[in-house]
């Protein structure tokens, strides 16, 4: 259904166009010019493809991150909105390019001519004022248009069943708190979708530990920065399950590239269960206690908390349930024991410049800590 | 007998030993040679900041390469940006300004020559001190380490905390000096517009070119000050325990971006009004017609300045600010539309009924145009908040902002170059290469800057050093990085062309495209004196007047 109302823009740029094209047409043949008409009209034709091309792509298989492939209200606000703002640009684009075909193809100096100075105009006050109130009645819908779109989006109520979650952006991975919930986890939020007829959106309240983020899931929601020192606000409603990316979109240091974001829309029930997991203490094993002993003696425990153990630092990631999740380093990699090994053992190895540190443990250690961490379902 | 004289010293000048002759480049004041040292500089750092755009292209050619690493990549697109903006663009158009604006006004120099020589040495060492930054930024402990904090250097990002080290200073420090030599070049361009116009020429009669640098110089004191100060701030907050910005302190990160961007908004305008200034010289003689609406643009130009200090926080449409504030910016931004556009228009109506030369100038001209006419456009979808969440930092703003720059202002000095090189250097350029140079960039910059958008769209983030395979950005990307080597080989054609031009090329002669300015009324390359009698003026195109003693202009202004 998304993917027809652009194409449908494109078609229509196609048919204006080739409205102009006539018209290119008619003033060519009035100056006996066929053939430098025939190339104006090719170049307009040519130049407005890709134009419509921007607005085509609207399939969300074309891309995970496409904006034009929106899931809850207020992306689907967004993009009504983009796509009016695309049409009304595109219109102002074949006119003022029209003419600036039809200025370098009517007006070149021709071979036969006489070095005479063409007759020389130095202006109008009419038509100065037709070309300044035409664009301005364009600017004062636009901005109309626009300013709906801010108000519905930025001042919608929050209704009392409303899902609250707090993240909190860190040099160079996400924290999600679930106040209410007793849940914290990294990297991956999880949410339960929206009906459309019973709305249950999802506020985000957004913080930073240390410098500027901003999160940007483009099917979602457009982007809210996190900032130390000043809260901001997001909110939207999944209106169908799935797994939803995203990245860090504000420029925060040196691994800014590898600050994935994901989204796991989940019907109510399977994130009913997912929060009363998360709830738990984490799950005790006599089997890693050697690993479990390594863990809460090294330096590991100064960053990390595992929930129900001694370990409570809060500069890093929270373990309870490492094993829930898919990726670990904010999505730099599958959270795999070989990955998870070699993320303990050398993290510049898959993510260049993060603040884990190489923990210098020994083969054994090693062993013995990815077994340990890979009980913490 | 005087004549003489000056023959006779002319005649000496290349004989005199090259020490000399270099030490009275250093020690110049005259505003035609301080214009060239500018452009010359400015073209060096082009270089520069070009090979820096080149090694991030190659890096983004392909998902998850490692050409470079992440540290160097964000040291790449730092010293990229600071570069572009502050030390090639800057000081290219302060080069045209200081070289034409006494020419076309009948001026014998620039009211403070001195000045003048100090800020050009002032913008001079602000360069050379950021790029000492790979060397030394650690001092006696070895090797350098250039800012890596991106061009608007956020804060907190910007905080001993954050990075530890020099390199930050490095850039504010720079920005600072070089900052100083903008402002004293502003101050000297508005005194001298404003005292040294030659008789008759009020301010009504003005070539454009004049009038837009005028308005050019007024925003840069409004614009650059309020950066300058912010950059003290900065410093305060690193070495004397200010909190300005400190927010683990209680400072304020949103007030750094504030004060950023109420310079860095009207610093687009400061770029490109002296690139419309080019295009309103170049567009009239090369369709051979007056400007049309002469008033109008002025009026355009000054309603842009004024409306440019109010729009600077559609920078910011993401940072959280309330919905009241939102949509006040949204509408000073449109509104920004209206000038531009009415701007357009008079260019294309001065080349309705007229009869187009097409040559390289005017090629970079018609580029300009078309470019710029894209570059608003997507300029409004930005200003369109709800589409700025999406777009602001993706790569659609990179495209945006490289369309200003690179297809409006770049084209419009490429134009300059080769619509004032006769003057400056009294030579022809190459025609042939001219087009060649011409059609590399114009194929160069729509492979790189028209794909770069889609990529935005899709969802990807501006500053990234690498991507994730499977989000539909692969494609995009190669296309961006092939057109980078169009560009290169066209910029290394151009270079080649002035080279070559200026040793071997055909004498120009003082009037080479018929032309009715001043500039053009005086020898190629002009005399230290400019005019050996100061001209009088009584319209707006004097040499028109000259040229048609039966149809002057002034009849008809």
């Amino acid at each position: 259904m998304a993917g027809q109302r652009p194409l449908g823009l494109a078609e229509e740029l196609m048919a204006r166009s080739l409205v102009n094209c006539e018209k290119a047409r008619e003033m060519g043949d009035r100056s006996s010019t066929n053939w430098r008409t025939r190339f104006a009209v090719q170049v307009i034709v040519l130049l407005c493809l890709p134009v419509g091309a921007l607005a085509a792509p609207a399939d969300p298989s074309f891309s995970p991150t496409n904006i034009f492939a929106p899931v809850s209200t207020p992306a689907h606000s967004i993009f009504g909105l983009s796509l009016f703002a695309l049409a009304v640009t595109a219109a102002i684009f074949v006119i003022v390019f029209s003419l600036l075909v039809c200025c370098v193809v009517k007006f070149g100096k021709r071979a036969d001519d006489d070095g005479r100075e063409p007759p020389q105009v130095y202006g109008s006050n009419q038509v100065e004022l037709a070309w300044t109130v035409i664009p301005i009645l364009i600017v004062v819908v636009l901005f109309m248009a626009t300013a709906r779109v801010i108000a519905s989006i930025q001042k919608a109520a929050r209704p009392a069943n409303a899902i609250q979650v707090i993240a909190i952006g860190h040099q160079f991975w996400w924290e999600y708190r679930y106040p209410g919930l007793k849940v914290v986890t990294a990297n991956e939020l999880h949410l339960p979708v929206s009906d459309p007829g019973h709305p249950t959106p999802t506020f985000i309240t957004l913080l930073s530990a240390d410098t500027d983020h901003s999160f940007w899931v483009p099917r979602l929601a457009g982007k809210t920065d996190l900032i130390p020192n000043h809260p901001n606000t997001m909110w939207f409603d999944p209106q169908q399950t799935g797994l939803y990316l995203g990245q860090c979109a504000q420029y925060c240091g040196t691994q800014h590239a590898k600050m994935l974001l994901r989204v796991y829309v989940q019907s109510g029930d399977e994130f009913n269960r997912w929060i009363e997991e998360q709830s738990q203490p984490a799950h005790a094993s006599a089997a890693v206690s050697e690993g479990q002993r390594i863990f809460e003696t090294t330096a590991c425990i100064n960053c990390h908390a595992v929930a129900g153990t001694a370990a409570d630092g809060r500069f890093g990631p929270d373990l309870t349930h490492l094993m829930s999740r898919e990726t670990i380093a904010s999505g730099a990699a599958p959270n795999t024991p070989e990955n998870l090994r070699l993320w303990i053992q050398n993290p510049d190895a898959i993510k260049p410049g993060s603040k884990m540190p190489a923990m210098g443990l020994s083969d054994h250690e090693l062993d013995a800590v990815t077994a340990y961490l890979a009980t913490l379902r | 007998m005087s004549t003489d004289a000056i023959s006779t010293l002319t005649a000496e000048m290349p004989s005199r030993p090259l020490v000399a002759r270099l030490h009275e480049w250093v020690t110049t004041v005259d505003h035609k040679r301080l214009g060239i040292l500018y452009i010359l500089y400015a073209l060096f750092f082009l270089v520069i900041g070009g090979i820096e755009a080149a090694i991030m292209r190659i890096q983004l050619i392909r998902p998850h390469y490692n050409f470079v690493s992440p540290g160097l990549f964000n040291q790449m697109f730092t010293m990229h940006g600071t570069t572009m903006i502050f030390f090639v663009v800057m000081p290219l158009l302060f080069g045209f300004a200081n070289y034409l604006i006494p020419l076309m006004i009948g001026a014998r120099d620039m009211a403070f020559p001195r000045l003048n020589a100090f800020s050009f040495w002032l913008t001079a060492f602000g360069g050379i001190f950021l790029y000492f930054s790979f060397l030394g930024a650690n001092g006696l402990y070895g090797a350098g380490s250039a800012p890596d904090v991106g061009w608007f250097a956020y804060a907190p990002l910007t905080s001993q905390t954050f990075s530890p080290g020099h390199s930050t200073d490095f850039w504010t420090l720079s920005l600072l000096v070089s900052g100083f030599g903008s402002i004293g070049t502003a101050i000297n361009i508005i005194a001298t517009v404003l005292c040294m116009r030659c008789p008759g020429m009020t301010l009504g009669k003005m070539p454009l070119l004049v009038w837009l640098n005028l308005v050019m110089a007024v925003l840069v004191i409004l614009a650059v000050s309020p950066l300058t100060a912010a950059q003290v701030m900065l410093l305060v907050d690193r070495y004397l325990g200010g909190h300005f910005f400190d927010t683990q302190a209680g400072g304020s990160a949103v007030i750094w971006m504030h004060f950023f961007w109420i310079f860095g908004h009207p610093e687009v305008y400061v770029l490109v009004l002296p690139a419309f200034a080019f295009i309103s010289e170049i567009v009239p003689v090369f369709s051979r017609k007056a400007i049309f609406g002469y008033p109008a643009m002025v009026a355009a130009s000054i309603c842009i300045a004024f409306i440019g200090m109010s729009v600077w926080a559609h920078h910011m449409f993401t940072v959280g600010m309330n919905s009241n504030a939102n949509t006040f910016f949204v509408l000073t931004t449109m509104a920004i539309a209206v000038p531009t556009g009415i701007k357009i228009f008079n260019w294309l109506a001065t080349m309705w009924g007229g009869k187009i030369h097409f040559k390289t100038p005017m090629l970079f001209a018609i580029g300009f145009l078309f470019q710029f006419l894209i570059a608003g456009l997507t300029g409004i979808m930005l200003g369109v908040a709800p589409f700025n969440w999406h777009l602001g930092n993706s790569y659609f703003v990179v495209a945006h902002f490289h369309y200003v720059i690179v297809g409006g202002i770049l084209f419009a000095a490429f134009g300059a170059f080769y619509y004032w090189f006769p003057k400056m250097s009294g030579k022809m350029y190459s025609e042939a290469l001219g087009r060649l140079h011409f059609w590399l960039f114009v194929i160069g910059f729509h492979l790189t800057f028209d794909f770069m958008h889609i990529p935005g769209l899709l969802g990807m983030p501006r500053r990234i050093y690498t991507y994730e395979p499977g989000r539909g950005w692969d494609t995009w990307n190669l296309i961006v990085t092939i057109g980078v080597f169009f560009q290169a080989a066209g910029i290394l054609i151009f270079l080649g062309n002035l080279l070559w031009s200026y040793f071997r090329g055909e004498t120009a002669g003082s009037d080479p495209w018929d032309a009715w300015t001043l500039e053009w009324s005086t020898s190629s390359p002009p005399p230290e004196w400019n005019f050996p009698v100061v001209p009088v003026v009584r319209s707006r195109r004097p040499l028109w007047d000259l040229k048609h003693p039966s149809d002057p202009d002034w009849k008809y202004e």
